[in-house]
């Protein structure tokens, strides 16, 4: 009885998260929706960063750099081969699977700062590198889609159909980048009360433990490597999509630091806070540079947002919600 | 074709090289400190240092010469350290150790915002600590002023170790890095000894800054970034727990990125960064402490 409220209570919350998925876009601007797409690119890349931060415990400061693999594959693809952009997604995930698992071949042998530093070297290297080959990656100019292949990108009309639903292009771009959010975070939270969740976390807890009981600690940090290589590659082709332009300026090592912060503020280890932990990446600068425009000011409110999150939050907003979750979950769950 | 080889010019790049390593070296030492005290990379170090550098600035700029504003701004920057670790760092304290990253985080653009909006963002320049005309050793042209650097970055860190061997201050926050827990039942006031592990690492960090804005025509707000990439990859490579690893670390790096940029065309200036950093990855896969780091012994 009282595991069926428990159950009752989890399908309200999927049934009311699909339906404002379905009808968000009705109640904002045309302009909003563009920027909860954009929010939705953040939301796929830190649930990915999640995985292998948050439950593997392997500190990736190189996942912008993962995003660009995954931006630059879609683009080429769209501006060299004239693919149909949305197409390109597949295989711009896979390709950033497989860098990612490259990235995790280090953190056999190398733990925490260490590792930071080869996933920090790869993120820092990244742009330098883009700028150099420029005959596949158009060097500091880019890739532009609209002048190469403007055939390629959905929505050029202004609007696009979809099994005879007419939208407007951005929100066919809201639709698709958090459709594909949706069904991202679905996989991430199977995995995570699967097996592979279990050996990723105990990886996490005790390498020493982890590897007695039986757990390959090599496959299970590559393999969380790669799988969050897939969500990092996924939102840089959506990025890409989006702006319908990659440069090596979008992929700096900023970026990579956006998604760590992400991450953190929506709470390592929770994967509903990271809706919570885009929307802050998201909109954050907005807000910081509505508090004054005067030089440098939005940075210093940028900053202090953050540590002032930090502070009340240690534990990120995914902290807050299980503090908020127990005496429910306890109510229902516990017999009397 | 070897004799042919420019061994003046070889001598020369190893000296720039052993400047810019040097000042890395001061500020990769900053960075140790915090790491040995808290466990956490400070990404605002080069930030912090910026800032200090900027007050520097505005001292010359009131008329103080460059070795008065030098001492002062490593005395403000003390404070401003201490300061910092109060305000924000002592609150997490006890949280996960990417929490006080992401403080660290939130801190870069702090600084960076403050520096901006304080000083507008146009460039500016620092008079020169160091004589601009050449010094003829063994008949080979030297600049003094990288010379100069050396020297000063290796007495800042010099004074630092004695601080550390020689004083009893320096004995508690050594005890209190190496064991917390019995340190405060000595009666080391440990919570202390970390803010004076950052205001000493923003005093190192004071002093890069100062050695790197005068060696370049103009500098504005973004002075020390590269130099923090550097000095963590310094850091890092010797060892992110050994001060004196950083050193020799910074100093080998300096050296060998100015030489690859020099003598290698295909890396020239842009992937100078990105060489080093391929570098010290293939070094730690064979030594996955660094340098000079002690092999971690776990128990199990």
């Amino acid at each position: 009885m009282r595991r069926g409220a428990g159950i009752g209570l989890w399908a309200l919350t999927v049934v009311a998260g699909l339906a404002l998925y379905a009808f968000l876009p009705h109640f904002v601007s045309d302009f909003h929706s563009r920027e909860l797409a954009s929010a939705g690119v953040f939301f796929i890349a830190i649930v990915g960063l999640n995985l292998v931060t948050g439950y593997t415990g392997q500190i990736s400061l190189g996942h912008g750099a993962l995003m660009a693999i995954g931006a630059y594959t879609t683009a080429a693809l769209v501006v060299h081969e004239h693919w149909r952009d949305v197409w390109t997604i597949p295989l711009a995930g896979l390709a950033a699977g497989i860098v990612g698992f490259v990235i995790g071949l280090p953190a056999l042998r190398l733990s925490g700062l260490y590792l930071a530093l080869a996933t920090f070297a790869f993120a820092v290297a990244l742009p330098s590198l883009l700028r150099k080959f420029s005959g596949l990656t158009g060097g500091s100019e880019g890739l532009r889609f609209l002048e190469s292949a403007p055939e390629q990108v959905t929505g050029l009309s202004g609007t696009v159909t979809v099994l005879g639903h007419t939208t407007t292009q951005n929100h066919f771009l809201y639709y698709l980048t958090w459709g594909i959010g949706i069904v991202g975070f679905g996989i991430a939270w199977l995995i995570v009360r699967g097996g592979l969740g279990r050996v990723f976390r105990s990886v996490r807890d005790s390498e020493i433990a982890a590897s007695s009981v039986g757990v390959n600690l090599a496959s299970a940090k590559t393999l969380a490597f790669a799988l969050s290589g897939v969500y990092a590659g996924v939102a840089g082709s959506l990025l890409a999509i989006q702006k319908e332009i990659v440069s090596p300026l979008t992929f700096t090592f900023l970026l990579s630091i956006t998604l760590l912060v992400g991450a953190v503020v929506g709470g390592l280890g929770s994967l509903p806070g990271m809706v919570v932990g885009a929307f802050f990446v998201q909109y954050l600068p907005d807000v910081s540079t509505r508090v004054s425009s005067a030089q440098g000011v939005p940075d210093f409110v940028y900053g202090a947002a953050i540590i002032a999150v930090m502070l009340t939050l240690p534990t990120g907003v995914g902290g807050l919600l299980r503090r908020l979750a127990k005496p429910l979950t306890t109510r229902l769950y516990t017999r009397p | 074709m070897l004799l042919a080889f420019d061994w003046t010019q070889l001598a020369q790049q190893i000296v720039i090289g052993l400047a810019a390593g040097g000042v890395w070296a001061t500020l990769a030492v900053a960075l140790v400190l915090i790491y040995r005290s808290t466990g956490v990379v400070n990404f605002a170090q080069g930030e912090m240092a910026m800032f200090s550098t900027f007050i520097a600035w505005s001292l010359v700029h009131h008329g103080l010469s460059y070795w008065e504003a030098f001492f002062l701004t490593v005395a403000i920057s003390f404070a401003g350290g201490v300061a910092i670790e109060r305000a924000v760092i002592r609150p997490v304290e006890r949280a996960p150790v990417l929490t006080v990253v992401i403080v660290t985080l939130g801190l870069f653009f702090v600084v960076n915002g403050a520096a901006r909006w304080i000083w507008s963002p146009e460039t500016r320049s620092l008079p020169n600590a160091f004589s601009t005309r050449p010094i003829t050793i063994a008949g080979v042209a030297f600049s003094i002023q990288d010379l100069g650097t050396i020297a000063v970055s290796l007495a800042a860190v010099g004074l630092l170790w004695l601080f550390f061997q020689l004083t009893k201050l320096g004995l508690a926050s050594r005890a209190a890095a190496v064991d917390p827990d019995a340190s405060r039942l000595l009666g080391v006031r440990v919570s202390w000894m970390l803010a004076l592990g950052w205001g000493l690492a923003a005093a190192m960090g004071a002093v890069s800054g100062m050695l790197t804005a005068p060696a370049l025509a103009s500098f504005d707000q973004n002075l020390m970034q590269p130099v923090l990439l550097y000095a963590f990859a310094a850091a890092v490579l010797g060892g992110i727990e050994s001060p004196f690893g950083a050193v020799v670390g910074a100093l080998l790096l300096g050296v060998f990125v100015n030489l690859v940029g020099t003598y290698v065309d295909w890396v020239g200036n842009d992937l100078r960064l990105p060489v080093a950093l391929a570098v010290i990855l293939g070094v730690l896969l064979f030594r996955p402490s660094g340098l000079f780091g002690k092999p971690s012994a776990r128990r199990v």
